[in-house]
């Protein structure tokens, strides 16, 4: 698919009005890359200025900082600031809230002060602009779907509308589940849990939250977060739903019915 | 005789109130054992905060029908305490009902207002003895909360009713002797007690003496009760209602997913990829250690937090590893780092020195496998009515951990190689970074 890279653009004489920062998750998790994918596809489709770094992209040190290993966190924070400066961005996009928290909350102390937005905000503000049009006969029209929040979205930074709105802008019908919004419960990943085992328990997390999902009764459960997605996908698969009820990224949401 | 009371009064009253501001000159010393942390930045904001959290308790409300109870207890502490100032005036210059003779007209509104407000905290407080003790509310009846913590909660709930007790009791008598035309009562008069007099049945046998006896037993007893609670509640994870208002006035102000700097570090990576930004050698000495290990590797205001934790557990019933079975539990991070500084408040009140007693908050009371647990959710954060962070001390032990022990799960270990060498925690390529373009949508 054709996507434009940074320093590409900048050789040609360039200067996109939007980084799309992918993240390591979209870039590389083969589910996640779909996510990515899907989020291109509207970008192109509205026409928008945007590049992505491609392979100068690198992680930006979250999980190192969640784990405890500041060093390696300052050292990421350090390389990405300095590329970003050095290309001039002004405005980063990201579908990943883990990525999206550090950029815009943990960056600017450390030199690198850009306008940060979630893709649930961006999505939302393209729909409201009727810059993204959706079908009449959506394929999730009048579908049951509920939406997990991510906790790096909501509690993190008051995220809990945008994504909700966009859910809304399908025609579909939003059911809550019991926890959500800032009493959502956790997918588990976070914190740097996504790269190791499970500490010792009597459940794990991600089963804990798929029953809230199932029991909302909902066909798609929606997210906004790739490792949200990866925790979900697996959880109802053990569950052996996976037939009845898929875990989607509002960006899919949206591909799908444009 | 009354002079002699008078003194005896004074002579307590000075006695409580000197212990109470003893101990809470060495509370003030061990949170400041805590490292410096400027909190005092956008006043307004922070006052809002009081305003909002402490004051109006906003957060209880998430459970609207024991955030009014909560409500209730707390109305009656503090404005039942406004008769305090009678009491202490009665006491100390032997008038009896002081406010009486200021407030001629308001003050049978004044008492009455009280009385209701006592018979409100003692039904709350019944309530919440039923709730800990007989329906066994999760989050009150958990493995952490065995011996002491869950004594504490009972001691203070009963302290509670019983001075409420007494108070109405006390009004009660004294009506009784209004009514029988008994001096100095009956040129006292009040009007009526609308609460207490429904007590009067149960007293109306009693002699003139014995009425005499109950309602000076009943108001030594009150005030007793209450100084001794003052110092008490200094001891227990009562102090919340105190520390609730200087918490949530340094309650942070950035996004809860923000992790605090370390400039120290910030600095040593700086230097390293432009040395000649580096300032000449031994000008900026870096810290001693990194992370935290023990209490006084916290910031101050991770130890006003653990001081100001009342143990009510809404935290750890947030947490998605607690509620699953994991060891990790919010709350008890908090007590563990409460715990650690009263051991250390010991030691220096004995004069021990504890720097050296080889002993610490993490391994000490707080073990790997409970911080390791975290997933910095913001949930234990979010559901604390009164600001306190426990994820800041998971994060500082993590710290520790990492960088001064190098003691990390073998998944992070091939994590943290992986984003060094392949700049993401996979092991995948950079090249292989955008190989998804390449792929049809």
């Amino acid at each position: 698919m054709k996507v434009p890279i940074w320093s590409e653009e900048v050789s040609k004489g360039n200067q996109p009005e939007i980084l799309f920062w992918v993240g390591c998750a979209g870039s590389f998790d083969a589910r996640a890359q779909s996510i990515t994918k899907a989020f291109i596809t509207i970008l192109n489709k509205v026409g928008i200025s945007y590049a992505i770094l491609g392979t100068e992209e690198m992680c930006t040190g979250d999980p190192a900082r969640r784990a405890g290993n500041e060093f390696q966190f300052q050292m990421m924070a350090y390389q990405n600031i300095q590329l970003l400066n050095g290309y001039q961005v002004k405005k980063i996009v990201t579908a990943c809230p883990h990525c999206f928290n550090t950029l815009k909350n943990e960056y600017p102390e450390l030199g690198g002060h850009f306008e940060v937005i979630h893709h649930s905000t961006m999505l939302q503000q393209m729909i409201d602009e009727g810059k993204i049009v959706l079908n009449e006969n959506g394929a999730f029209k009048g579908k049951k779907i509920t939406f997990h929040d991510s906790c790096y979205l909501g509690r993190s930074n008051q995220i809990y509308d945008a994504p909700r709105s966009v859910i809304e802008a399908l025609d579909a019908s939003l059911v809550e589940m019991k926890r959500c919004k800032s009493n959502g419960l956790c997918c588990g990943a976070g914190g740097a849990q996504m790269f190791k085992e499970e500490e010792k328990g009597n459940n794990r997390i991600n089963l804990e939250r798929t029953s809230d999902v199932l029991e909302t009764g909902a066909s798609v459960v929606a997210s906004a977060c790739p490792f949200c997605n990866t925790m979900l996908t697996d959880g109802i698969k053990l569950n052996e739903k996976q037939e009845e009820i898929k875990v989607l990224d509002i960006a899919e949401l949206i591909a799908q019915s444009i | 005789m009354e002079i002699f009371q008078q003194i005896l009064f004074g002579i307590i009253l000075v006695t409580a109130v000197y212990f109470f501001s003893k101990r809470m000159a060495l509370i003030k010393k061990l949170i400041l054992l805590g490292k410096a942390e400027d909190l005092h930045d956008q006043p307004m904001k922070r006052w809002k905060n009081v305003a909002l959290l402490a004051l109006g308790q906003k957060k209880m409300f998430k459970n609207p029908t024991v955030a009014l109870l909560h409500l209730l207890v707390y109305a009656g502490f503090i404005i039942i305490n406004i008769e305090m100032i009678e009491i202490v005036m009665d006491g100390l210059f032997g008038t009896h009902r002081f406010l009486l003779g200021m407030l001629p007209y308001y003050y049978s509104f004044l008492i009455n207002s009280f009385e209701i407000l006592a018979a409100l905290v003692i039904f709350a407080c019944v309530i919440f003895l039923v709730r800990r003790n007989l329906i066994h509310v999760k989050r009150l009846w958990s493995n952490e909360l065995t011996g002491w913590p869950s004594k504490d909660a009972n001691i203070i709930l009963l302290v509670e009713i019983v001075l409420m007790m007494l108070f109405l009791k006390m009004n009660a008598a004294d009506s009784l002797l209004q009514l029988k035309g008994i001096e100095p009562y009956a040129n006292h008069s009040t009007g009526v007690f609308y609460i207490s007099s429904l007590l009067h049945p149960l007293m109306d046998r009693f002699s003139i003496e014995t009425l005499l006896l109950t309602e000076r037993i009943c108001w030594w007893m009150h005030i007793l009760g209450v100084l001794a609670f003052l110092n008490y509640l200094s001891w227990s994870k009562h102090l919340h209602i105190i520390l609730a208002f200087p918490n949530a006035y340094f309650s942070r102000l950035e996004p809860n997913g923000k992790i605090k700097n370390m400039p120290a570090v910030q600095n040593e990576v700086l230097y390293a990829f432009q040395p000649e930004s580096a300032p000449a050698a031994s000008s900026d000495p870096s810290p001693s250690s990194f992370g935290a290990k023990d209490v006084n590797d916290l910031s101050w205001k991770n130890l006003l937090d653990a001081f100001s934790c009342t143990e009510c557990g809404r935290c750890t019933a947030a947490c998605p590893a607690n509620q699953t079975g994991k060891m990790l539990s919010p709350r008890r991070i908090m007590m563990a780092t409460r715990d650690r500084a009263e051991e250390i408040g010991s030691k220096i009140n004995q004069q021990i020195e504890w720097r050296s007693d080889n002993r610490s908050l993490l391994y000490d009371y707080i073990s790997e496998e409970e911080i390791r647990a975290c997933t910095t959710c913001n949930a234990c954060v979010e559901a604390c009515p009164v600001s306190i962070n426990p994820l800041d001390i998971i994060v500082e032990l993590r710290r520790y951990l990492i960088m001064e022990k190098s003691s990390s799960p073998q998944e992070w270990t091939s994590m943290f190689g992986n984003i060094e060498n392949n700049f993401a925690p996979w092991k995948f390529s950079p090249d292989q970074r955008i190989n998804w373009t390449k792929e049809s949508t």
